[in-house]
């Protein structure tokens, strides 16, 4: 390919990166407004992220986010990989018959599994709060980390344990210092996966929730008919820790890379999918 | 070795209660009535009748597919020139465009579909927009049109990266020599490019219209309840109406729906990959 100036992409490009984020950077502003309005910049203040550390039930919704988001990525990213290195040695039918259950939540539509688990919990007469929320999501978090987990189990080669073992190690030391040092990528990028999923999620939450328990998804929900500018105090602290999060992950491989002497184009299989 | 697989079995036990017992239950729930009570239940085909019945709830339905499809289109038409232009950028301009695209994507998606109300709302920044074109009036929140910019903004960057997937991986000595044998741009764009990029638009086309129809935050936030969406219908039906048969039964004919356009769409890339194929071979 021939060097292009290319102006007419150029243009669209830049058109495209205003779409995506103007409105962020408009809810960051405008999270710094003085006045209720959503349209006119009145003055710099901070009341908004005054009024929103004060509103109890704005905080107890980030509280509850972040604690199931937690939760539910430790344990699903725990349960999942133990769970795919045994689907791994199962037999043929077994895994292909559990896989293909567990594509479900990833090919149904989200509303779907919400309704399901809805369903479900009502039937067995469990009262639904952040009991039920917490295991909707590990039920949805964990496909994704096997998804993740399975093709690098896979790409092992299966006398890897054996070996361990007929050396002396312990089936379980074969397991925790053998087998999953070398799926880690896999893993990590499972339990990311996992993180942002529970992390955004509103609609399953939403259906399976109760005795007002909220995350962050139900409470914009709920409160987006009033005007309460407090909304976009909380979204920019989201964006915030997002973009941190994102940077950590971006930018720690190439620091690792860095001191390994290797050039950072040579691990970029340590970039995070994202699905 | 064998013993590794018992780690499985606590899964296979959680998979059967916690995935598969729920889809069950809603086929359950779809063909029996008498209200929640799961021990009298009665087998009846009353829901899909009361659904198939009423033209509220087909238009509803139709009123869905059709947003779900101007969505889609606008995606392809809009995320396609994108696509091109990351994908036949340098390596570091690439990587950084891509970074940028799935950026916002981490970010909560009620969060980013509130922040357009805002931008939308009357005196806005796009009402003023219009203002200059003499069309100040506009009233752009609680539309379709509020609804379908919503869409497009959530769902076009898995429609860009999908397409910049199958641009990165084509082979480019194909367009030097479609060059070479006297092939203009367009032409090059139309036979070689562009066939080579279907399966990206194809699997890209799923990953948008499937989660647009079923979507019902974003009609609710951006559509202020007066376009309603068939998402909205089953929402309303176990939230607010509390019938939980009639619900099921919507929910079960959208996702066969959705299930059979799932099948169209991967008949259409089994067809277009194998052009593409062909397409490289000769």
């Amino acid at each position: 390919m021939k060097k292009q100036k290319r102006p007419v992409g150029k243009t669209i490009m830049i058109l495209a990166l205003i779409f995506f984020y103007l409105p962020i950077i408009f809810m960051i502003v405008f999270s710094f407004n003085e006045s209720r309005s959503l349209t006119n910049f009145t003055g710099f203040s901070l009341r908004w992220y005054e009024k929103m550390w004060n509103d109890s039930e704005m905080m107890e919704s980030l509280y509850t986010t972040v604690i199931v988001a937690v939760l539910a990525t430790v344990i699903s990213t725990i349960v999942g990989t133990i769970s795919a290195i045994g689907l791994s040695k199962s037999r043929k039918i077994v895994q292909d018959v559990i896989l293909q259950i567990n594509d479900f939540p990833i090919m149904n539509p989200e509303i779907v599994t919400a309704i399901g688990l809805m369903l479900f919990f009502i039937t067995l007469g469990i009262e639904r709060g952040f009991m039920t929320m917490l295991l909707a999501h590990i039920a949805f978090c964990i496909p994704y980390v096997i998804l993740s987990v399975m093709p690098k189990i896979r790409s092992l080669d299966p006398n890897l344990a054996d070996a361990a073992m007929d050396l002396g190690a312990t089936p379980w030391q074969a397991l925790i210092k053998v087998i999953v040092p070398q799926i880690k990528v896999g893993i990590f990028s499972g339990a990311l996966i996992a993180f942002t999923m529970s992390f955004d999620d509103f609609i399953i939450s939403y259906f399976v929730t109760g005795r007002g328990v909220k995350n962050l998804s139900i409470m914009v929900y709920t409160m987006s008919k009033r005007v309460n500018p407090s909304i976009n105090a909380i979204s920019t602290l989201v964006v915030l820790f997002i973009t941190i999060v994102l940077i950590a992950v971006n930018v720690i491989p190439i620091i690792r890379a860095k001191k390994l002497g290797i050039r950072p184009g040579d691990i970029k299989g340590d970039k995070t999918p994202r699905i | 070795m064998k013993r590794f697989s018992q780690l499985a079995v606590p899964y296979i036990v959680w998979t059967v209660i916690m995935l598969l017992l729920p889809m069950l239950l809603i086929v359950l729930y779809a063909f029996t009535d008498t209200g929640n009570e799961i021990m009298t239940f009665r087998f009846t085909l009353a829901n899909f009748a009361k659904f198939f019945t009423d033209p509220d709830f087909l238009l509803v339905l139709w009123r869905s597919i059709k947003i779900a499809l101007k969505t889609t289109v606008i995606c392809v038409l809009i995320g396609y020139p994108i696509a091109y232009f990351i994908a036949f950028s340098s390596d570091k301009v690439r990587d950084m465009l891509i970074l940028a695209i799935t950026l916002p994507t981490w970010i909560n998606m009620l969060v980013r579909t509130y922040a357009w109300i805002g931008l939308l709302s009357d005196g806005g920044i796009f009402q003023s927009l219009l203002g200059i074109f003499g069309l100040g009036d506009t009233e752009l929140l609680y539309t379709e049109g509020a609804v379908l910019i919503g869409m497009v903004y959530n769902f076009i960057p898995f429609m860009i990266l999908q397409i910049n997937t199958s641009l990165s991986k084509m082979d480019r000595s194909l367009t030097d020599a479609s060059h070479d044998l006297g092939a203009d741009g367009i032409q090059t764009f139309l036979r070689v490019t562009l066939p080579l990029s279907l399966p990206g638009v194809v699997s890209g086309i799923s990953l948008v219209f499937l989660p647009a129809v079923s979507s019902f935050s974003i009609p609710k936030l951006l559509g202020g309840g007066q376009f309603f969406l068939i998402g909205n219908v089953i929402e309303n039906q176990f939230i607010t109406v509390g019938e939980w048969n009639f619900g099921s039964s919507i929910s079960l004919i959208m996702a066969l729906i959705m299930m059979g356009t799932m099948y169209l769409i991967r008949r259409l890339d089994a067809y277009s990959s194998g052009r593409g194929k062909e397409r490289e071979l000769t």
